[in-house]
This record gives structure tokens, C-alpha cells and sequence, in this order.
């Protein structure tokens, strides 16, 4: 009954039609989709920004925790939970080996 | 243009806070094949031979973006009956908008699409009924409906992120699940399900139209058993009846907070159906520019903020949530656009706006006022 779920083994990436945009005029960033405009904090930025659609979740999560020097465990669960809720709305989609359930 | 005073006021003469607008709705022609009897257009048309130009529409958009627009929502009428769609659209995306498209697919050609291509950033298809016989009795086009599944699966070949805009009303409302089985079909990645506003065209098929309260219920059940279900392939948006809420909806999500709708003939409008308030005056976008009249416009400042708002609103815990609901519904119903719109169940026209809408809905009636334009010379 439940979409995809965030792992690290997926490699996240926004797909056509959802992007990142730098909003000159309130001075933020923010992610434009389908009907929605969504205000990012830096954090959210920050892992948006490194969504290539070519590394995994894992190897993101490693690059975020060297450039704020945290824990993975500290980082891991706020970014899943964050992922998780973008791909719910799919605003985020997910490519993953050997997933059934989610269609691409 | 109209008198402006210097401090943005609203109607009743209290100082209003100006946002930022964060949409903009382009209604580049009223011009449509289709004649859908709830058509969201004004009864009175705006005629061809006053339709902005392209230049005009580039010229808007890179106002809109300065003033803080990051999207802008390219409809009509059928925007496709515009044969400069193409650079209309990528005026758009240089003015650093996002695109969304607004179509009932009539008039696209697989050519004309790969032409917005990169240009265009979504599609929203709108949908009738689930087969011919439906869809093509609404839209009042023959054919409409095979037209629209062609175009739709060239919008899956190129690859636009497709949402499918399901108008429901009594005549299809039990057609609600297939509605969503086959946007699924479709590929969408998000179905609209939107029930008729029963404004300007609306507003005279109210009998054929109107759901009944079960048909209200049923429907609810229907999406959020199908939001669950489809939770990460597909969103399922829902623009419930009006009829049957307990609290109105917050117009655009406040009066001018941050939507601006361009008529075709460049009329400048807080919302599409704006005009139906009598004593507004409204500018033209070829007369001042869009800053202007987003800060000074009367009718922009005249529902701004909560000031204005009468009893029961003014004392009501929900006055910052819905700001007093619909004012052209307020306009249409108690024929006083500061009423508390009649949605709302602490209106005291509460309860005649429910015996009229179970009326109605109890109505065998299935003639159709089609939407049409008046005579006139086409281009």
C-alpha cells in the first residue's frame, strides 16, 4: 500500500519539472514543482543541491558529513525523513535496484 | 488608469500590508473549442481584436518576475488557440518563470508540443469525463475526448510531468475512481480533482451541475482511500463542493496575498472572477505598470488583511485561516462583497445557499448551457 521508501542504496534526483531556483527578490531559495513553490532552510538546500541523480544516498550522506563535520547517524535520519516526505508529494523520485512496489 | 491614493488602503479606508505575488495566472485568450458550461471565463468575453501581443506578454513577465511571480500559469481559454504559443511560453522561461501549461489539449499537435519542449516545465490536462460520450457531451466538442488521449500520450513521449485537472460536477462525480485509474494509466504524476465553482457560467447550469451531499461524501472517501494507495506514485489534489463545507476556502489564498490573474485584454485582476464585484475599478496592465497597480490598485487593496472584514468574521478565530472566505461569492449571493461568504455556516445566508444547492441537486435537469462566444469576427 506505501510508495517507495528512502534508502541509501537509491540514488535520489529531482525529476523534470521540480528544480531549485535562487529567489532574488525575498532573497532564499526555494523548490519549484507542479503547483507548489516550497521555501528551503539551508539544510534542506544543502541536500537538495547534491542530488545529481548519479551518486546514492549513502555517498550524498558522506559528502554532507564531511562539510558540516557531523556524525552520519546524526545526519542520516533528518535527511531520510526529509527525502521521504519530497518523494511522497513527488517532488523527489528515487532509482533503486531490486525495489518492487514504486514505479520510476 | 484609476486614481490611486499614496498609502495602500482598503475598501473601508484602513492602511493594508502589501505582500509579495508568488503566481501569476495568464489568460492569454478567451478564445476555447471547448465549451464547457462551468467555464471559469467570465459571461462576458473579451474579444479577440484586444488580446495582448507577444511583446505585451514578455513585457509582463519579466514585470511579474521583478515583483517576485516565480510561476506563471499559461491558460485561456484554450492558451493553444494562440498560434504564438510557442513564444509566449519561452518569454516565460526567460523571464526565469516556471511554466505550467493549462490546456485542454485541443489544438496541440505533437509539433506545436516538442516546440515547448524545455520551455514548458508541466502540463495540466483538463478532463471532462472518463469516455467520449461524456467528455464530449461536457466540453459540447465531438471528438474532444479521443483528441485529448493523443495528445495526452505525446505529452508522455516527450516526457512533460503531466497533471490531470478532473472538473467534476453531478453528471460525473460517480465516474470518480476511473478518473483516477486512468490518470494513473496516464503516467500522471498528480490528478486535480476540482469541484465546479458555481460562478459566471457555472452559475446557470447550477441544475445539471450541483453533486448531491452523498455524491460530497462519497467522494471524499474515494480520494483519501486513493491518496493512501498511491502515496509516492501519484498526488491526488481535491478542491471539495463548496456547498458542503462548514468553513468557506481562503480565496486565493487571501485577497491579492500573492496571486495576480491577467485578463486576455490586459485587465489586471486579484482573481479570474474579480469583475463580477460590482464598484471595483480595475487597471489595465497597458495603461500601468504591474508594481503599481499591485501596490496602489484599489481593487487590489480593497479585501487586503482582515481590517475590512464585518461580523461574524471580524470576531471569528478563523479570520486569519479563510479572511472571510469567496468575495465574489459574497458579491453573488448576499450581493454585498464585504458579506462573509455565504459558505460558511455562521453566514445567516447559510442556510438558504444549502436549501438552493440540495434544490438543485435534486434536479433531474440535464440541459446544458454551453459556453460560447458572442458573435464576433474571429482572427
Amino acid at each position: 500500500m506505501t510508495g517507495q521508501r528512502v534508502s541509501n542504496t537509491c540514488i535520489p534526483y529531482l525529476p523534470r519539472g521540480v528544480r531549485l531556483h535562487e529567489d532574488r527578490v525575498r532573497g532564499i531559495r526555494v523548490l519549484l514543482a507542479p503547483e507548489r513553490a516550497m521555501q528551503l532552510d539551508p539544510v534542506g538546500d544543502a541536500i537538495l543541491s547534491e542530488l545529481d541523480g548519479q551518486r546514492s544516498l549513502a555517498e550524498v550522506i558522506v559528502t554532507l558529513c564531511d562539510r558540516y563535520a557531523a556524525p552520519a547517524e546524526q545526519i542520516e535520519g533528518d535527511v531520510h525523513e526529509f527525502l521521504q516526505g519530497l518523494v511522497d508529494r513527488r517532488m523527489v523520485f528515487l532509482a533503486c535496484e531490486n525495489m518492487g512496489g514504486g514505479t520510476p | 488608469m484609476t486614481h490611486h491614493p499614496v498609502i495602500p488602503q482598503d475598501i473601508n479606508g484602513n492602511p493594508v500590508r502589501v505582500g509579495q505575488p508568488m503566481a501569476m495566472l495568464a489568460e492569454l485568450t478567451h478564445r476555447c473549442p471547448l465549451a464547457c458550461p462551468y467555464c471559469s471565463n467570465p459571461v462576458e468575453l473579451a474579444r479577440v481584436d484586444s488580446e495582448l501581443t507577444t511583446e505585451e506578454w514578455a513585457d509582463i513577465f519579466r514585470q511579474a518576475a521583478e515583483l517576485g511571480v516565480l510561476q506563471v500559469h499559461l491558460s485561456g481559454g484554450e492558451p493553444a488557440s494562440r498560434r504564438d504559443l510557442a513564444e509566449i511560453a519561452t518569454a516565460a522561461r526567460d523571464a526565469g518563470l516556471y511554466v505550467n501549461l493549462i490546456t485542454s489539449g485541443i489544438g496541440l499537435t505533437e509539433a506545436r508540443l516538442r516546440e515547448l519542449d524545455g520551455v514548458v516545465d508541466h502540463v495540466q490536462l483538463s478532463l471532462q469525463g472518463i469516455d467520449s460520450e461524456m467528455a464530449d457531451w461536457i466540453s459540447g466538442y465531438g471528438g474532444s475526448f479521443n483528441r485529448k488521449m493523443q495528445v495526452a500520450e505525446w505529452i508522455g513521449e516527450i516526457g512533460f510531468p503531466l497533471t490531470l485537472n478532473a472538473v467534476v460536477h453531478r453528471q460525473n462525480l460517480d465516474r470518480l475512481p476511473e478518473m483516477i485509474d486512468l490518470a494513473e494509466r496516464l503516467g500522471c504524476r498528480r490528478i486535480e480533482v476540482a469541484t465546479v465553482q458555481f460562478h459566471g457560467w457555472a452559475d446557470l447550469n447550477r441544475r445539471p451541475l450541483m453533486p448531491t451531499q452523498a455524491q460530497a461524501a462519497k467522494a471524499r472517501e474515494v480520494v483519501n482511500a486513493a491518496r493512501l494507495r498511491l502515496r509516492g506514485r501519484m498526488v491526488v489534489d481535491y478542491v471539495p463542493a463548496d456547498h458542503h463545507a462548514v468553513y468557506p476556502k481562503s480565496c486565493m489564498g487571501g485577497w491579492a496575498s500573492t496571486g495576480i490573474n491577467i485578463a486576455p485584454d490586459g485587465i489586471v485582476l486579484p482573481c479570474h472572477a474579480a469583475q463580477t464585484i460590482k464598484g471595483l475599478e480595475f487597471d489595465n496592465i497597458r495603461n500601468a505598470r504591474l508594481a503599481h497597480i499591485w501596490r496602489y490598485s484599489a481593487a487590489f487593496n480593497a479585501f487586503r488583511g482582515t481590517a475590512w472584514l464585518p461580523e461574524p468574521c471580524a470576531g471569528c478565530d478563523r479570520r486569519e485561516v479563510d479572511f472571510g472566505g469567496c468575495r465574489c461569492q459574497a458579491m453573488a449571493m448576499a450581493n454585498d462583497p464585504l458579506a462573509t461568504d455565504p459558505v460558511c455556516s455562521r453566514s445567516p445566508l447559510n442556510a438558504r445557499l444549502r436549501a438552493e444547492a440540495e434544490a438543485d441537486a435534486a434536479s433531474d435537469d440535464i440541459a446544458l448551457v454551453y459556453r460560447r462566444m458572442a458573435r464576433e469576427k474571429r482572427s
